[in-house]
């Protein structure tokens, strides 16, 4: 056990265990200091400089985020001396960054701008260093935009890369003034391994790195009588809007934000849940089919662990890091795409419309999306299956744009057709929904009864460790699938790419038997996604969690299997799961990558 | 206290009595805690320039509790006007070796790591042939002690400890944050005793010859002897074995050229001192010896009436301006607008008070930078504006 130390703060007693820093024990008596390059899902750093309190006796002030606390230290957070050199801190950051705030994606959202204006820059002396050097404007990669003239080196970002995903496709190049975050040889992001997770954008402070927004593309769509545009919703944007609307994190917004999708004029408002459900009939029949083939016909070509693919982070990841072992990822799409692939076809001819006179558009808590609807294979239906994604931060400021109350509108239900979903689907958007979600699926085919859990929640599979294991004994299963009694059915679960690399060597060194895998490309799964609201931390993330499985609770149908609309696609259209139609529309091929 | 310190001329670090052998069997006779005592009794201070008392250190690494130490010899030599270092690994290289050693053998380190600067690498060859001699006799008296070379890059803030050791973890070398420091955390994380060359050798004199010869040397705070790096307008360039404690204006006397009008003290990231004030600054660490002290890391840079002060601060802040590794805001961005701040005014395109702001400027830098190199900008850049105003304006 730690020890306590007694410090003082601004004259007040605190008492804070020993290894605490000056930044927590502020913290714990409701004391701000500012800070920047500071972000609790990250390692310290203390480069900004902007948290700097004095310790009394000390000539130096000390990074309040880096400095541990030590008995007797008697802290100032707000001196004259510490806030003289706190202000000429941002002036010089103000110096050094395109302070264009007008012009910002950012604007608004910036901790660099609520310093300033916190402060009272009013003025700069300095001598502006971003008409001195020049700057391009990566705007090459379909997801993410990274400007550094906005850039404050606060390397949030190359931590990120490295710590939470484990990537390294931003990281610090040259020295003193030249000192810049690029890429490897300074190529475009599209052209590096960078998967587009954006949790680079997630975690800026500023306009360096953001989403590639397509907001004026929907408007024009919305506003063209001769286009029916539908709207897709991804599973985690419904416990993470409602923060970029004023509301506290771990607010679900479903019936609402269907609501302003309709006013804001979509034709039609779907669900990408039904999607993500008829990905557990597809994924889950894959699993027991190559389980089937491995165990009982021996066919060494199949390969297990079988690992999911809806996460196109993870999917970008693999293919850069194990390009060898793309023969264990599931060949289903992801639930965007197996929407976009239906729209322009199941829907198009029960709804009678010209595929090309479709937009599709969907909502996601993600950037990688916006890469992925971007793959040269992505036209299975004839056409660009999904034509513009649009973050969950992008879809709060249509809706702001529109001048929607957002908190007071009326619930409203998703259209018919591909807005049916069950529970299983909502918890698509948590680390180990996938998993929790194919196994309800999955142990009711085999085995004609329920999965054996209360309530069918799988607890074993939640959570927010970065991997876990979970395990389900088969027993008494049907006649088809005798093969599988008393077999023991092991998973694993992880999120944040750097947990998948410590998974996937575990496959790669061959000290891996599990028979299936879900990945996740960001912490949390896609509720912790890089086109979520900012800030997100462990904190916001598990709240978003707790919604998401509220939700879950809380619906009638909790099961993929049981999803009606889904029953109905398959009588009228695909017949079967993995059958032809499947086959050509819902399944995809993987591309071996370089790292370099 | 108008009577100066006079100015002795010492001869214990490149005296080559070529008994490194005995010295180093007969050391390691003593216990570590009396050898511990007998350095801290010799109140030895770092000779890179920060000037921490070496027996604490390496005390300190002693106590840390740990399988795995290290002893670092930090030859990055990179301060502006400093080259004694080299001069040491080139002419008595077994002194540093044989210093290390005795250090692995007080903190419990088994490994010892020479960190040569980049553009010293024509020394390597010559270090690492003299290095298996040492082996050998470390071998025979059965000391387990293996020392490498590892060469840096050639970036000046490489010098700084902990982001030397970043570099030697194969990182970029950019500062760490202190706490933790070295003797509990350093290389890989492990307690690490890191000190400078000359450090080092001045260790060696001090367990050859006892504490009390070393320590009646100097004067107080400043005790034994220092090697400088003596440069610029000076008819006798070259390296100078120094008792501590001399006044400036002996030393200007000794080595000026008759018409010395300031001395950079310390390198670009020590102080000016101009003429008006030699008599009053002795060159020691601190303590009221007769004004102003100051600590140095040898570099004595010496300037006659021909030369700018405009250009002499330009170029240092140049310097900086390149030489900051970027990750801290008052360091990386400071010294851009400490540089186009001058230029500025110097053209008229800023006022003259424009100055007292860049003045204020350093001083955040000094409290606030994250490690050695933004703190100390500010020393020469207020010595010089300070003293030479008009040189900086007209």
């Amino acid at each position: 056990m730690s020890k306590k130390v007694n410090i003082t703060i601004n004259g007040y007693p605190v008492e804070i265990f020993a290894g605490k820093t000056i930044l927590e024990a502020a913290e714990s008596q409701g004391i701000k200091v500012p800070t920047l390059c500071y972000h609790k899902d990250l390692c310290v750093a203390g480069n900004c400089r902007v948290c700097v309190v004095e310790v009394v006796g000390q000539k130096r002030l000390s990074a309040a985020c880096a400095t541990p606390c030590e008995e007797g230290m008697e802290i100032l957070t707000n001196s004259l001396k510490v806030r003289n050199s706190r202000k000429q801190i941002i002036e010089l950051l103000l110096a050094e960054h395109n302070a264009d705030c007008t012009k910002c994606y950012r604007n608004g959202n910036c901790e660099l701008q609520t310093l300033a204006s916190e402060y009272k820059i009013m003025t700069q002396e300095f001598i502006e260093l971003v008409p001195l050097k020049k700057f391009s404007i990566d705007m090459y990669s379909p997801s993410i935009i990274k400007d550094d003239s906005k850039c404050i080196r606060c390397q949030r970002c190359v931590r990120t890369c490295a710590e939470l995903q484990g990537v390294n496709a931003l990281t610090v190049a040259h020295k003193g003034d030249q000192m810049k975050i690029t890429t490897f040889f300074e190529k475009a992001m599209r052209d590096v391994v960078c998967t587009n997770c954006g949790q680079c954008v997630n975690h800026c402070p500023t306009g360096a790195l953001v989403e590639k927004n397509y907001i004026e593309e929907v408007w024009e769509a919305i506003a063209n009588p001769n286009l029916h545009v539908i709207v897709q919703t991804a599973p985690a944007v419904r416990v993470g809007l409602g923060e970029e609307l004023g509301m506290p994190p771990g607010e679900s917004v479903t019936g609402k934000m269907v609501a302003a999708l309709k006013r804001l004029g979509f034709d039609s408002v779907l669900d990408t849940d039904f999607t993500a459900d008829l990905t557990i009939m597809e994924e889950g029949t894959e699993l027991l089919t190559r389980l089937k083939k491995a165990l009982v016909d021996k066919d060494e070509t199949v390969k297990l662990p079988m690992a999911t693919s809806c996460s196109p982070g993870w999917i970008k990841y693999i293919e850069h890091m194990y390009p060898d072992h793309l023969k264990h990822l599931s060949t289903c799409k992801s639930p965007q795409q197996m929407f976009g692939a239906l729209a322009k076809t199941y829907y198009a001819k029960a709804r009678n419309l010209e595929p090309d006179k479709i937009v599709s558009v969907s909502i996601m808590p993600c950037t990688a999306k916006k890469y992925e609807a971007f793959r040269p294979e992505m036209h299975d239906s004839g056409y660009r299956d999904v034509d513009y994604v649009l973050t969950t931060r992008e879809l709060a400021i249509l809706i702001k744009q529109a001048g929607l109350d957002f908190k007071k509108l009326e619930p409203a239900k998703y259209d018919r057709l591909m807005g049916e979903s069950s529970g299983a689907a909502v918890i698509f958007g948590a680390t180990g929904g996938v998993m929790e979600a194919a196994l309800r699926t999955a142990y009711e085919i085999v085995t004609g009864r329920e999965v054996p859990f209360e309530n069918l929640n799988i607890i074993p599979v939640r959570g927010m460790d970065g991997v876990r294991e979970a395990s389900v004994k088969i027993e008494k299963p049907l006649e088809d699938w005798a093969f599988l009694d008393g077999v023991e059915l092991k998973c694993a679960v992880a999120h944040g790419l750097i947990n998948a690399k410590s998974v996937m060597d575990s496959v790669k060194n061959g000290s891996a038997d599990y028979h299936f895998i879900e990945f996740m490309a960001c912490p949390g799964g896609c509720l912790g996604g890089g086109g979520q609201p900012i800030p997100t931390n462990a904190e916001i993330r598990q709240k978003r969690a707790e919604a998401i499985y509220a939700e879950d609770s809380g619906l009638p149908i909790r099961k993929s299997h049981e999803n009606p609309e889904v029953h109905k696609l398959y009588k009228d259209f695909l017949k079967e799961p993995l059958g032809e139609v499947s086959h050509h529309l819902l399944h995809t091929k993987y591309t071996k990558r370089e790292r370099y | 206290m108008a009577n100066s310190h006079q100015l002795k001329r010492v001869d214990f670090i490149f005296r080559n009595e070529n008994d490194w052998e005995k010295v180093l069997s007969n050391t390691i006779k003593k216990t570590p805690q009396d050898l511990i005592n007998e350095l801290i009794s010799s109140e030895l201070k770092g000779r890179g320039g920060a000037g921490f008392p070496t027996g604490l250190k390496w005390k300190l690494t002693a106590e840390a509790e740990s399988d795995e130490k290290y002893v670092i010899c930090n030859a990055d030599e990179g301060e502006p006007g400093t080259f004694k270092d080299r001069e040491i690994l080139s002419r008595v290289p077994y002194k540093v070796f044989t210093a290390m050693a005795i250090c692995g053998y007080i903190t419990g380190a088994r490994e010892g790591y020479i960190y040569l600067r980049g553009e010293y690498k024509f020394l390597k060859e010559e270090l690492e042939k003299v290095l298996d001699e040492f082996d050998y006799y470390c071998n025979e008296i059965k000391l387990d002690f293996k020392i490498r070379v590892f060469m840096g890059s050639g970036a000046y803030i490489c010098g700084e400890e902990t982001a030397l050791m970043e570099s030697m973890e194969g990182k970029r070398g950019e500062p760490r944050n202190k706490p933790p420091f070295p003797t509990q955390s350093g290389y890989r994380g492990k307690p690490t005793v890191i000190n400078n060359v000359e450090t080092l050798v001045h260790t060696f004199t001090i367990f050859k010859y006892g504490a009390k010869k070393f320590y009646d040397l100097g004067v107080q705070y400043s005790r034994g002897t220092k090697l400088f790096s003596v440069s610029g307008d000076t008819p006798k360039p070259g390296i100078y074995e120094l008792e501590l404690g001399m006044s400036l204006q002996d030393f200007v006397y000794e080595f000026g050229d008759g018409d010395t009008k300031a001395v950079q003290v310390g390198g670009a990231s020590g102080f000016l001192v101009p003429r008006k004030k030699f008599k009053d600054a002795a060159i020691g660490f601190k303590g009221k010896l007769t004004g102003i002290s100051l600590p140095t890391g040898g570099s004595m840079m010496l300037f006659n009436s021909s030369r700018s002060m405009f250009n002499v601060l330009d170029n240092y802040l140049e310097f900086f301006r390149e030489e900051s590794c970027g990750q801290c805001t008052p360091c990386r961005v400071g010294c851009q607008q400490l540089l186009l701040g001058i230029k500025a005014v110097k053209r008229g395109d800023k006022p003259a008070a424009y100055l007292d702001k860049l003045l204020r400027l350093t001083e955040t830098m000094q409290y606030t930078a994250k490690c050695g190199l933004g703190q100390s900008v500010a020393n020469s850049f207020s010595s010089i504006v300070e003293n030479f105003r008009e040189e900086m304006i007209y």
